[in-house]
């Protein structure tokens, strides 16, 4: 299947504040078919949570969403009632967090946490539910998965209850994963374990998956398409191989100067970086958002910005090129 | 080559409860550990979470006393410097900038507390070490009398530095600096830790779960699993040549920013041993695809390498598993 599981186009996020409004996300397109992993990469407070969360629905009520579309397969979000939310929710679209011991609930077994979404969303037994729950656990590899179902939480180790959280999500199949930072609080060799999982499942389950994270490494090797966030806008989105291989704007091709990269980065020589900080999005905010920490800013930077590239590998700046000639070297 | 600090067969074992009433269990969180730091050298000490890397900082800051062995800090042992001493050779550089620092004082109280709590110098020439040690860590001056709350991440984490400096400290004890940061401001951090290091001629002791940033930054690194050190080496040879099974696991999975490769295999599988029940012979063995009946009874010795050391009975020209595949 080749249809579109999810489209957002022009979502905008915009908080009230005491003073001004804070247009955390502005304006931002994607789309996510069956079985494809789409992954927002960016650096802290640059809108990826915010956006996943706008797409749950789980948005505080004080943060005003606007978006001219926003279609999560024959639902239409935009116009879905708490009720309808709540059916989708767990069922149809699942979330894993970064946190794996604040996210599980410390007085509940385990047990009781993986059955309770398959029971509340789908007509079916305590026996047949704690049946499919033994059957997840397996899957996302935990032995002895019988006996974890009476464990609570602080039982477990953190990578442990990466897995319970994962087999969580899983309980009702749902069409779309969403994943905030799933690895960050793990160990390396836990991540890679992870990881291949989540990339195993949706695989398995013909699963769309949006994966958040800030680590380059982790966005590679998971995604197929990318999508760039900076200060709220998606400055670039591709297929990763494109992204990775020719990464077109001058803050994607910064970000990966940032991290040593074995075998590329001289060890102990000077690291790339990107002077300045992210600009305060209170207030009006035009032109491209990045200028004021890009080396090859213009006066035109203050307008409007052109889309560039073609449809599946696109990037907003004033340069053709996203100024790769002006570097006059490739990162 | 002279050390400046060296750890002599230090241990530390904690005595832990097993639930509210249950009996005390003795857990060792360094086992025999000896390591040394050449004058300007960065050791990279990297493992996975539990083994004991933040111990050994604590026993090396002297927060810790080892329960046996010594930590001598150029030839003088840690119990018998005074923590005066002790804060002007050693300092630490804190994982998170946004709890290390103290939000009621000002960024002038912070970096000056050391001189003044040492009592070195008047206010004017404090002043004056504050202000130079800003220029240095690449704050402005006009920072001096903002809080931590008016700071980004990796400009308080440039504070956190500058405390440590100021003291002029020849050893710096980095326990993971840039872990909380994004990858824009630990670049720049990273990069100001090597400019000082180069400056100064600093040592550096770099603990962190990041390979890739210790491979950049480290010219040694050990690798720790269940409070030991299985493995020494100089930085290009472990990453080029890993001799011990865990070394290899764990640097095949680095994910390093290169589509198409996928996720690695590590056939690890989750299980990181309980440090109260340690498992016998070599404590790596339950996970090790390589592990043999030897394993499970003997624990392996240090073998010295061409300029570094392994603990693996598979290194062991002595062992009967080297011996079988000899014959």
């Amino acid at each position: 299947m080749t249809d579109t599981l999810l489209s957002v186009k022009n979502l905008t996020l915009n908080i009230p504040t005491g003073s001004g409004t804070l247009k955390a996300v502005r304006g931002i397109d994607f789309d996510l078919k069956r079985g494809e992993t789409l992954s927002i990469v960016g650096e802290s407070g640059s809108g990826k949570s915010l956006t996943s969360l706008a797409v749950m629905g789980l948005l505080g009520k004080s943060i005003k969403r606007q978006a001219d579309e926003m279609r999560f397969d024959d639902v239409d979000l935009q116009k879905a009632n708490r009720r309808v939310m709540r059916d989708l929710r767990g069922n149809r679209i699942a979330m894993i967090f970064q946190e794996p011991m604040t996210s599980l609930n410390p007085a509940y077994t385990i047990g009781d946490q993986l059955t309770e979404t398959l029971l509340l969303h789908r007509k079916v037994s305590k026996a047949a539910a704690r049946a499919r729950a033994v059957e997840l656990l397996e899957k996302v590899g935990i032995t002895a998965a019988e006996s974890r179902l009476s464990q609570y939480p602080h039982q477990l180790s953190g990578g442990l209850r990466q897995r319970v959280m994962i087999a969580l999500a899983l309980m009702c199949e749902p069409d779309l994963l969403i994943a905030d930072e799933p690895t960050t609080a793990l160990d390396v060799t836990i991540q890679a374990q992870i990881l291949r999982l989540l990339v195993d499942l949706t695989r398995e389950m013909n699963m769309a998956m949006i994966l958040i994270t800030h680590d380059l490494g982790v966005v590679a090797r998971v995604a197929d398409k990318v999508a760039v966030m900076y200060a709220g806008e998606l400055v670039e989105t591709g297929p990763a191989s494109e992204v990775f291989a020719a990464p077109s704007h001058p803050y994607t091709r910064g970000l990966l100067r940032c991290i040593p990269q074995p075998g590329k980065t001289e060890r102990g020589a000077p690291l790339g970086t990107i002077p300045g900080i992210v600009p305060s999005l209170i207030g009006d905010v035009s032109g491209c958002v990045f200028r004021t920490r890009c080396a090859h800013a213009r006066p035109e930077c203050r307008e409007a910005i052109p889309l560039r590239g073609d449809a599946s590998h696109e990037f907003k700046c004033v340069h053709p090129d996203g100024a790769l000639s002006e570097e006059g070297e490739v990162a | 080559m002279s050390d400046v600090l060296t750890l002599d067969g230090v241990k530390k074992t904690y005595s832990v409860k097993q639930g509210m009433f249950g009996p005390r269990k003795p857990l060792t969180a360094v086992n025999d550990v000896t390591l040394s730091l050449g004058k300007g050298e960065v050791l990279g000490l990297v493992g996975e979470s539990g083994c004991g890397k933040s111990t050994l900082a604590k026993l090396l800051l002297g927060l810790e006393k080892p329960t046996s062995g010594d930590v001598l800090v150029e030839g003088e042992s840690m119990a018998t410097l005074d923590r005066r001493g002790l804060a002007g050779r050693l300092q630490p550089i804190f994982q998170d900038p946004y709890s290390s620092l103290n939000p009621r004082k000002s960024i002038y109280d912070i970096i000056s507390l050391p001189l003044r709590v040492h009592k070195i110098g008047n206010t004017a020439s404090q002043t004056k070490a504050v202000k130079d040690i800003l220029d240095i860590v690449g704050l402005p001056q006009r920072v001096m009398n903002t809080y931590p709350s008016q700071m980004s991440g990796g400009q308080r984490q440039r504070v956190a530095i500058a405390r440590a400096l100021v003291m002029k400290p020849e050893i710096v004890i980095c326990d993971e600096p840039t872990s909380a940061l994004d990858v824009s401001v630990q670049s720049q951090i990273l990069n100001l830790l090597g400019e000082l290091r180069r400056e100064f001629g600093l040592t550096y002791l770099f603990i962190s779960h990041d390979l890739a940033v210790v491979e950049h930054l480290a010219t040694r690194v050990a690798v720790m699993y269940l409070g030991r050190i299985v493995e020494e080496a100089p930085v290009a040879e472990l990453f080029e040549a890993p001799k011990h099974p865990y070394t290899k696991a764990l640097l095949s999975s680095v994910l390093t920013p290169e589509p198409g490769l996928g996720v690695p295999e590590t056939a690890l599988g989750t299980a990181y041993p309980n440090p109260i029940n340690p498992p016998s012979g070599c404590a790596f063995h339950p996970r090790c695809p390589l592990a043999t009946e030897h394993c499970k009874t003997v624990a392996p010795r240090p073998i010295q390498t061409e300029h570094g050391r392994v603990e693996c009975h598979l290194h062991d020209p002595e062992s009967p598993m080297t011996r079988q595949d000899a014959a």
